[in-house]
């Protein structure tokens, strides 16, 4: 009973909140809605029974990723509206309807064919941090390595673009004086 | 009232819809990466639900790699955006056509 409430609560505030994200024209109340928006779907992971990644959700999306995206914006002007795609509503409307559909039919055939069984079931008596722990660094050793460095190679590329030449500003230069500035800087560490 | 599995992946649809229909309707680069992080919410969304029902842990490691996945992207994407945006003062989309694609 209790859980149907909660579901319906917050899948009507995350709708509501991530309709606000798309259909706004302001930049502010899109990057606060969606913020918003993100928390609410950690509710849904919680009622779950996934806590760990109803932590994650809160730490990463709220945390770091709305943080940069916030960082990010200070870069642009963000007070003036924001323009729009001048493309026929009706073929939007179609479009989407029919991939969310596609969507759904992807994830529902599994489980309709009854194919699907359980790789790495959940133990009884096992908290559900200390069950991802076991699972993570055992089956999904790799992948989890793999996650590690292209967060690694995602950061040095975010400093790298980002932090480039801070000092100057790209805008008020002229091309052949980018162009120019982009030799010098090359051939320090003798080339490649 | 029991929630069951179609509840949550008729609400992961709906996300996923909208999120779509923000892809559609952006020109605004920034705006379009929120309308990203919707969609693969929508699909985190899914994956709880189903390793839920299912009572298999692994529908919780892929969201797990899907949400590292999207804080690489938004690391790269940023910087690629401020990058294009301190050489033009401009992040819509209809201004990236020097491909003349």
């Amino acid at each position: 009973m209790f859980e149907a409430i909660a579901f319906y609560l917050f899948a009507a505030l995350t709708i509501v909140m991530f309709t606000i994200t798309v259909m706004t024209s302001q930049a502010l109340y899109a990057i606060t809605a969606m913020a918003a928006g993100m928390i609410f779907i950690s509710a849904f992971f919680f009622i779950l029974g996934a806590d760990f990644l109803g932590a994650i959700q809160i730490i990463v999306y709220t945390g770091a990723v709305m943080a940069l995206y916030a960082f990010g914006m200070m870069f642009f002007d963000t007070t003036r509206d924001v323009v729009e795609k001048r493309t026929n509503p009706q073929i939007v409307f179609v479009l989407g309807v029919l991939a969310a559909v596609m969507v759904v039919a992807i994830f529902v055939a599994p489980i309709v064919s009854n194919n699907i069984q359980a790789l790495y079931p959940i133990q009884e008596g096992v908290g559900n941090s200390q069950a991802v722990g076991m699972v993570l660094f055992t089956k999904y050793l790799v992948p989890f390595e793999l996650a590690a460095v292209m967060l690694l190679v995602a950061m040095i590329g975010g400093i790298i673009l980002a932090g480039k030449k801070m000092d100057r500003s790209l805008t008020l230069m002229a091309e052949e004086e980018i162009g120019s500035m982009d030799e010098s800087f090359e051939p320090q560490e003798g080339g490649h | 009232m029991e929630i069951t599995l179609s509840h949550y992946l008729v609400l992961s649809t709906i996300l996923f819809a909208i999120g779509l229909i923000g892809v559609m309707r952006r020109k605004n680069l920034l705006m379009l990466f929120f309308a990203t992080e919707i969609l693969l919410n929508a699909t985190n969304i899914a994956f709880a639900a189903i390793s839920h029902y299912i009572g298999d842990l692994s529908g919780q490691m892929f969201a797990f790699f899907i949400i590292a996945i999207a804080a690489s992207e938004v690391a790269i994407g940023l910087g690629l955006l401020i990058v294009w945006y301190k050489r033009t003062g401009k992040i819509d989309l209809d201004q990236m056509n020097s491909m003349r694609g």
